[in-house]
């Protein structure tokens, strides 16, 4: 490794993530650790692989830094096609675990391809973009881009395996980002609103407000000079949403199955009876109950290490994994949460901020994609575990327990900061 | 806009995640942060024995026995035999499922009482077999023994805190005992002592994980204090039979000390009724008997006019006023007249000229008439006059609340100057609008407990010490000082004696009105009262027979004991109330009765005839007639 890397490499975005890292660890020890326990160290414990994995991450790390940055964009396809041919094995050599084929084992040790997956599709999607040849206007390529993000997607859907899945829709804001025109995310944004809106509401409230906003929107900006509202898009809008609202309840009945109508219920408040709303929340939001009230106890301060009867007293289920926010809130309370919270943004605005300077449109795609796939990770986790979002299954980065995850987004960041560290060496 | 829209939402999220974070963890009021009100954290207590109590010789008088309440974790029940269970806790099947229906409904994980307190007997054939009933176990736990079955009054009891008394007493919990009356509630803080507590960490599926915090916030139980108290229960049960079949009470006091040796209340109950399972039943019967109400402690409640016992205290203020001396001699025409047709009539013969001693001895009206006349006509006005024999005879701990240990007491009642400008207008009232008050009577009220502090203050000649019922906890002798510094009366010592030598003529001389109850042996200083009464029966006034009042200390060269006696219609004083109060001080001071034929007609006497007046109103005299 040249020294240049270590002169040019973003040194706050190593901070913050060691931070994490071992403030995750920290977290993950009080989780697993049974109080009879404290006194001595388990290798083969939840805490002690966890351990083995960051140590591991190390090696990986040094190994990132010291290919060449070149390597990633030359070899982004033919990653981009063994991580799709481990995620297409799956189906026929993956292990099932909790009804999800998303694991390979080897004896005692299980990985999971999709965590990998994440870095091959951002590297393969920003290879293409940035290829002379691609214009994201002409709807061809917006096509082959979709295809990119899609067939990944597709797979881990079929795991199934639903919140890795979502992790790829940030993939659109990229596009975005790098020109899509801007009438793809509004009508994929309105299409989620007007679905989420109409099973709160109903179709009938739904297009009314819909219509009330267009006739208002008209009447402020016809008279305006530089750009001439036409009606026909508002009226084309108006028909697309009609249909999806109208669409909506035929989809919520027949293609939704129960326990998805049952979270949706619970997120929207749809039951008015109070009994079985309360019922709901025992059942369905189980786990946001057990953590809302884990986190809810910690106060201002929290409990302290170790110190958190609900953590103690595993309260919360899954709680070194998908939920391991909750022991921050009841150990470390609303000084540890904040820390957590801002630590997460600060990471993801820096790593925006190096996206932007890039030279090579290669690196900045594949930085905005590092940042996305992180937000995504970070708004759906902790949205889950302090309850303002359904019950999704997704790792929180750095953070959450196990080798795959905290390797593959290792992996995704310092791929990142070692073609940021070469940016100016492409002048060469 | 495509630079910054993911800077932007970042900082929306990173906002939106804050505030609700700030909610939940800071503003939100559901979950508590106090390690209290944590499911994670379980507290057992161990609660120690309640306190033991003594009568003045140590006898012991209430202690504790185990009782054993059958309890349930209605999650934890799985395949019971429900008709065994039944049978053997002896409950229907119906009352069964009533009990777990209200048991699941309070809680599936918490413990619930199916039967209550059931006695070692009987726990002991139910022992072996609740481990073929999951989800049932028994829990120990401690009740009142009582070794007496007199003083129920005085010894009070016990019962289970209310939904109110968990929320706002510290320290109290669902299910805990506290002291409802008598000696149980005033010393409830003593008696009690501390309930210890461990904390203990408890995981999800409700296991135990080890001490929270090893320990640090867990406490020892501390004992229950021993009390000793003052009553003599031999003296307290003697008094309790005494009174069977009449109603009234009986007040028995060390005049050198203030301690209470019997306090009697009439008709009495056994305090073992309201231990346990048959307390709710027997409380309800004994609350609801409206007529000879058992629960009204006369000794303290029961307030009417003293009648001619007070004359001793009109006879000692005249003395200090120096309006009389002990050769006053005032001759009595069979009563007293006074403003225009005004008669207040007496027992003397006409002519009788009577000296102080007579007039105590006789109980004459007129002499204390004349008396209280002069002491209001001393001063310039009546209001002023009033005043001074107000403020003497409040001197006396009469007028006001004992401020004693003693779970209930009235103030009684004495009238100042206030209260005749209250009813007649200022200045417009003289000596003789409250002539009454000289035999008692009138705008007097007193109970039982102030009359017996009079005989004891007499008996000192001039101080008392306030009358409790503490004597040691954990056998320390007590040292509150408004029990053992002597209060004093503003009549000077030296005017009591002419006062005892007439009481001393009440039971010796051949014209004293309780010559029939003399001791052998044993001096003497009582006095002799009635104190009228009627009824309201349907809106209709009923005269009925007068209550007896009896006040005595002896023995007057160096008293043991002062007794207020208190009949209910019993007539003149010398019919019941002398012969009680004799027999008491025999009792107290001799520890055992000479007098066995006086003892066996007051045992076997009764007034129920009479009490029963009440429910045949046609048999009472009209009161207007």
């Amino acid at each position: 490794m040249s020294s240049t890397v270590v002169k040019k490499i973003d040194w706050l975005s190593i901070l913050i993530y060691v931070l994490l890292v071992l403030f995750g660890w920290v977290n993950i020890y009080s989780a697993s650790v049974p109080l009879d326990e404290i006194e001595q160290f388990n290798i083969d414990s939840v805490y002690g692989k966890q351990l083995i994995f960051i140590g591991l991450s190390l090696v990986i790390i040094l190994f990132v830094l010291a290919i060449e940055a070149k390597f990633y964009e030359r070899f982004a396809s033919v990653i981009y096609i063994v991580a799709m041919i481990s995620l297409a094995g799956l189906f026929i050599l993956g292990k099932n675990v909790n009804g999800a084929r998303a694991w390979y084992g080897i004896g005692s040790f299980t990985i999971q391809p999709s965590e990998f997956a994440k870095i091959a599709t951002s590297l393969a999607f920003a290879k293409y973009l940035s290829d002379i040849q691609t214009n994201i206007k002409h709807w061809q390529d917006q096509l082959k881009a979709l295809i990119i993000i899609g067939i990944p997607a597709f797979l881990i859907l079929l795991q199934p395996d639903p919140g890795s899945t979502l992790v790829y829709s940030i993939f659109i804001y990229v596009m975005y980002r790098e020109g899509l025109p801007g009438i793809y995310i509004l009508l994929a944004l309105s299409l989620a609103i007007i679905f989420i809106v109409t099973i709160k509401f109903g179709s009938v409230i739904t297009l009314v407000t819909i219509a009330l906003l267009l006739t208002a929107y008209y009447f402020i900006f016809r008279k305006s000079r530089d750009r001439k509202v036409k009606i026909l898009p508002l009226v084309l809008f108006f028909l697309m949403s009609t249909t999806i609202s109208l669409g909506t309840p035929l989809i919520y009945k027949n293609v939704f199955k129960q326990h998805h109508r049952d979270r949706f219920r619970l997120w929207l408040r749809l039951e008015q009876n109070p009994i079985k709303l309360q019922q709901l929340k025992r059942d369905i939001g189980y786990n946001t109950y057990q953590s809302e009230t884990a986190i809810g106890s910690g106060g201002v301060s929290g409990k302290g290490f170790l110190e958190g009867t609900r953590t103690r007293g595993n309260y919360v289920p899954e709680q070194h994994t998908d939920y391991i926010f909750s022991v921050v809130g009841e150990e470390w309370g609303l000084f540890g949460t904040t820390a957590v919270v801002v630590l997460f943004s600060i990471l993801i605005l820096r790593i925006i901020y190096l996206a932007e300077r890039q030279k090579l449109q290669f690196s900045r795609i594949y930085g905005y994609s590092v940042a996305g796939i992180i937000t995504i990770h970070f708004m759906v986790n902790i949205g889950m575990v302090i309850g303002l979002l359904p019950t999704i299954g997704i790792p929180l980065p750095f953070f959450s327990y196990g080798g795959s995850g905290l390797w593959g987004f290792t992996i995704l960041l310092f791929i990142f900061l070692k073609l940021d560290a070469n940016r100016v060496n492409e002048w060469m | 806009m495509r630079r910054i829209a993911l800077s932007a939402f970042i900082l929306v999220l990173a906002i939106t995640f804050f505030s609700r974070l700030l909610y939940l963890q800071v503003l939100d009021d559901e979950v508590s942060y106090g390690f209290l009100d944590d499911i994670a954290i379980d507290s057992k207590y161990h609660y120690p024995e309640r306190g033991y109590v003594y009568d003045r010789n140590g006898k012991l008088m209430v202690s504790n026995a185990p009782a054993y309440d059958i309890m349930v974790i209605p999650r934890n029940v799985t395949k019971v035999d429900t008709l065994e269970l039944c049978k053997l806790l002896d409950i229907t099947r119906e009352e069964f499922d009533n009990r777990m229906n209200k048991a699941i409904r309070y809680s599936p994980k918490l413990p619930s009482v199916i039967v209550q307190q059931l006695s070692k007997k009987e726990y002991a054939g139910i022992q072996e077999k609740m481990r073929k009933f999951p989800g049932f176990y028994v829990q120990k736990r401690m009740l009142r023994d009582y070794q007496t079955t007199s003083g129920a009054n005085v010894l009070g009891y016990i019962s289970e805190v209310n939904d109110w008394e968990t929320k706002n007493k510290k320290g109290y919990q669902q299910g805990e005992l506290i002291g409802r009356s008598g000696v149980e509630k005033v010393y409830e803080d003593d008696l009690r002592g501390k309930k210890g507590v461990n904390f203990i960490q408890k995981d999800i599926y409700n296991r135990v994980i080890g001490p929270y915090k090893n320990g640090r916030y867990d406490t020892l139980p501390v004992q229950g204090r021993d009390l000793t108290i003052t009553i003599d229960e031999t003296l307290e049960s003697y008094g309790e039979q005494l009174m069977v079949n009449k109603r009234g009470g009986i007040v028995a006091i060390d005049p050198k000390s203030g301690e209470i040796l019997a306090l009697v209340s009439a008709p009495y109950y056994d305090p073992d009724l309201l231990v346990g399972r048959k307390r709710s039943k027997n409380y309800t019967k004994l609350y609801n008997d409206s007529i000879a109400k058992p629960l009204f402690d006369r000794g303290l409640l029961a307030e009417y006019p003293p009648g001619s016992p007070f004359k001793l205290i009109n006879g000692l203020i005249a003395l200090e006023e120096g309006v009389i001396d002990q050769n006053t001699k005032v001759t009595c025409y069979h009563g007293y007249h006074y403003g225009r047709n005004r008669f207040m009539a007496c027992h003397c013969p006409s002519g009788t000229v009577n000296n102080l001693k007579n007039g105590i001895t006789r109980s004459c009206n007129a002499y204390f008439a004349n008396a209280y006349r002069k002491t209001i006509e001393k001063y310039p006005t009546a209001a002023e006059g009033m005043q001074v024999w107000s403020d003497h005879v409040k001197s006396f701990g009469l007028g006001d609340y004992l401020h004693n240990d003693l779970a209930t007491g009235r103030k009684g009642k004495i009238p100042d100057s206030a209260t005749y400008n209250r009813m007649y207008g200022k200045h417009r009232w003289f000596a003789t609008n409250s002539i009454s008050n000289s035999i008692g009577q009138g705008e007097i009220l007193t109970t039982p407990i102030q009359l017996a502090n009079v005989a004891a203050i007499i008996a000192n000649r001039g101080h008392y010490y306030t009358p409790h019922i503490i004597k040691e906890i954990n056998n320390q002798p007590i040292t509150d000082e408004n029990f053992t510094k002597p209060k004093y009366t503003s009549i000077a010592a030296e005017h009591y004696d002419a006062i005892i030598e007439g009481m001393f003529e009440v039971y010796n001389s051949n014209i004293g009105t309780a010559r029939g109850a003399r001791i052998a042996g044993i001096n003497i200083g009582g006095k002799t009262g009635t104190a009228e009464n009627f009824t309201v029966i349907d809106g209709k006034r009923y005269q009925l027979k007068d209550h007896s009042i009896f006040i005595a200390f002896a023995p007057i060269e160096d008293p043991q004991i002062a007794v207020a006696v208190f009949v209910e219609n019993g007539y003149w004083g010398s019919t019941y109330a002398a012969p009680i109060a004799s027999l008491m001080i025999e009792k107290y001071i001799h520890g055992e009765i000479s007098r066995t034929d006086l003892e066996k007609r007051m045992l076997n006497s009764s007034l129920e005839d009479e009490y029963n007046k009440y429910l045949n109103p046609e048999g009472l005299t009209d009161k207007d007639e």
